[in-house]
């Protein structure tokens, strides 16, 4: 039987608030437990909670940002559920009106774009965290993270694969990024995701029954959670069982998703409006600031730079996969005043190489975007060949050096007098009488010795184009 | 509408409430009482009436983004029965 994956993605978006959602308590991330965590996130008695409008503000960034309606008057309700990370016994969120209803987005997976229609996103309040180890038969709670608010972005069951699940969420991370409500970072647990998961045969319309996999907080962990229960349910449904609509837990160690049965009982959360808060109007006149506010965004960026800049959809896509390094990007264009693709090629090249190695950001590289457009310049016009450049890059990135001010002290000036040239050439030919005349008898390979004495000869500093020409003239 | 005994032990570990065993029978037939009330105001055609989500008829005032809360834990803390290094203790919730 030929089955088809069908996959819908809650992503959780912690957004990036000084305060939290409903308290005035501090939401920096790696404070010392409990410090962050006033009487309101306490769920203390006779506190009431207060709305966080740079929180909506974000949401509405959103929603715009995904061609979504913005819910003139959203409802906050209570989500009811037992658990200690969660004081009050309810979670503030929204239920039948989201702040956010209806958008879209388009991702590409192995060249070929895709529409993955988003339902709604809603705002919610985080919940604490439980520390299961060290306490003798105790669990220990940080409530730190309890109220940080988070823009809760629920999927169509819109997607495939688990190579589609992943470009929807990488996605949506750089969106977030652009738009900065979220500061991304997935090991913080700031943008994390649930995925819905089923299958059917293919050319069935009804759903398969599906299993919620739990807090996926990376990439490879959604692709890898997906692909094994992907291949659990067929075994299921292969040898004649069914699949049970429940919640599961991925555990990266063995590679496998779990039953959370101690959860199931639970799943019964009676939304009600919250009585603590008033229903949230946004105004024609806010979502207009809020408009007019909004950064280039990820789609619209890739193709100003193909078409400014004569970029293929990789380069593109790559250059404009963050802000940062977008802006980078452009600022050595700008810098070296023409030759968008060799800059391109050095920023997605050597330099990301180093930054990689090196495991810094983008924006903590130490070689500056003028700096770097001075070495393409001196590339383009033939001041240094590509093969000397990543030598003077290397001094780029050691020192605070321009590339003019590295060529000149190392002497690394192409050489370009053919008659310089033609004299090194000759002096080759004269001391190795052997190989001419190897070379002479058909052995083609021995044009690389050749090649290879002369730049030794040079110091690797003989154009290498006009190399060629002068050594096939001289060897005939 | 009436509630069978299970419906009412289901409410109640659902809100967590300890009732007695031979008070379930009167718990049901009080919660179905209040549920036969609903019902009867369910009858009233209501599909020209927008829902409320509030019986003020008032927005939601917002805050700025500033943080007004200091750190207050040894304070509440001492209302906790348990703590360790900073964190407030539980019975075990993983099994």
């Amino acid at each position: 039987m030929q089955w088809e994956t069908v996959i819908g993605l809650e992503i959780h978006a912690q957004l990036a608030t000084k305060s939290k959602i409903f308290s005035g308590a501090a939401t920096a991330y790696g404070a010392e437990p409990n410090t962050q965590a006033c009487a309101i996130d306490l769920g203390l008695p006779g506190v009431l909670p207060v709305l966080n409008q740079e929180a909506v503000r974000m949401a509405v960034k959103f929603g715009l940002a995904i061609g979504a309606t913005v819910t003139p008057r959203s409802v906050f309700a209570r989500k009811n559920y037992f658990y200690p990370d969660l004081p009050k016994g309810y979670q503030i969120s929204q239920y039948d009106l989201p702040v956010v209803g209806n958008g879209q987005t388009t991702i590409a997976v192995d060249g070929e774009e895709k529409v993955i229609g988003i339902t709604r996103a809603h705002l919610e309040e985080d919940a604490g965290k439980s520390l299961h180890e060290d306490f003798h038969g105790f669990s220990g709670i940080d409530l730190n993270r309890a109220g940080t608010p988070l823009l809760e972005i629920v999927s169509e069951p819109d997607m495939r694969s688990a190579k589609e699940a992943v470009g929807y969420m990488k996605k949506l991370h750089a969106l977030v990024r652009y738009l900065e409500i979220c500061d991304g970072n997935m090991q913080e647990g700031s943008f994390r995701c649930d995925a819905n998961v089923s299958i059917r045969p293919k050319g069935q319309e009804k759903f398969g029954t599906r299993a919620e996999i739990k807090n996926l907080n990376s990439f490879r962990f959604v692709e890898k959670a997906i692909n094994f229960e992907v291949e659990r349910q067929i075994e299921i449904l292969e040898s004649g069982g069914q699949v049970i609509q429940e919640t599961r837990l991925y555990d990266s160690v063995k590679d496998e998703t779990r039953s959370m049965r101690s959860k199931e009982e639970a799943n019964d959360y009676r939304y009600f409006p919250d009585p603590d808060l008033l229903p949230l109007e946004i105004t024609p006149d806010f979502i207009e600031t809020v408009r007019a506010g909004l950064p280039e965004l990820p789609d619209a960026k890739r193709d100003r730079f193909k078409a400014a800049y004569g970029l293929n959809a990789y380069d593109a896509e790559v250059l404009t996969a963050t802000r940062e390094l977008a802006a980078y990007f452009e600022a050595v264009v700008h810098a070296a005043g023409s030759d968008a693709k060799l800059c391109a090629n050095w920023v997605m090249g050597d330099l990301a190489a180093a930054l990689n190695k090196a495991g810094l950001e983008i924006e903590q590289s130490p070689v500056q975007p003028d700096r770097l457009a001075g070495l393409v310049q001196r590339i383009a016009d033939d001041t240094i060949s590509g093969k000397i450049a990543k030598q003077v890059f290397e001094a780029l990135w050691e020192s605070d050096e321009t590339a003019d001010a590295i060529i000149e002290k190392q002497g690394l000036k192409q050489i370009t007098d053919t008659g310089a040239i033609e004299a090194i050439i000759d002096e080759i030919i004269a001391a190795n009488p052997d190989q001419v005349a190897g070379y002479k008898s058909g052995k083609d390979k021995l044009f690389g010795f050749f090649v290879g004495q002369a730049m030794k000869a040079t110091g690797g500093k003989a154009n290498p184009a006009q190399l060629n020409d002068l050594l096939k003239k001289k060897l005939q | 509408m009436s509630l069978t005994s299970e419906e009412v032990n289901r409410i109640a570990w659902l809100a967590r409430l300890a009732i007695d065993s031979d008070k379930t029978d009167a718990y049901a037939h009080d919660l179905s009482g209040i549920l036969n009330f609903i019902e009867q105001m369910s009858a009233v055609d209501t599909s020209a009436v927008s829902p409320m989500a509030h019986p003020l008829d008032q927005a939601q005032r917002l805050r700025p983004d500033v943080v007004t809360e200091p750190d207050q834990r040894a304070l509440f803390q001492q209302l906790a029965p348990a703590v360790d290094a900073g964190l407030y203790l539980v019975p075990k919730v993983i099994e």
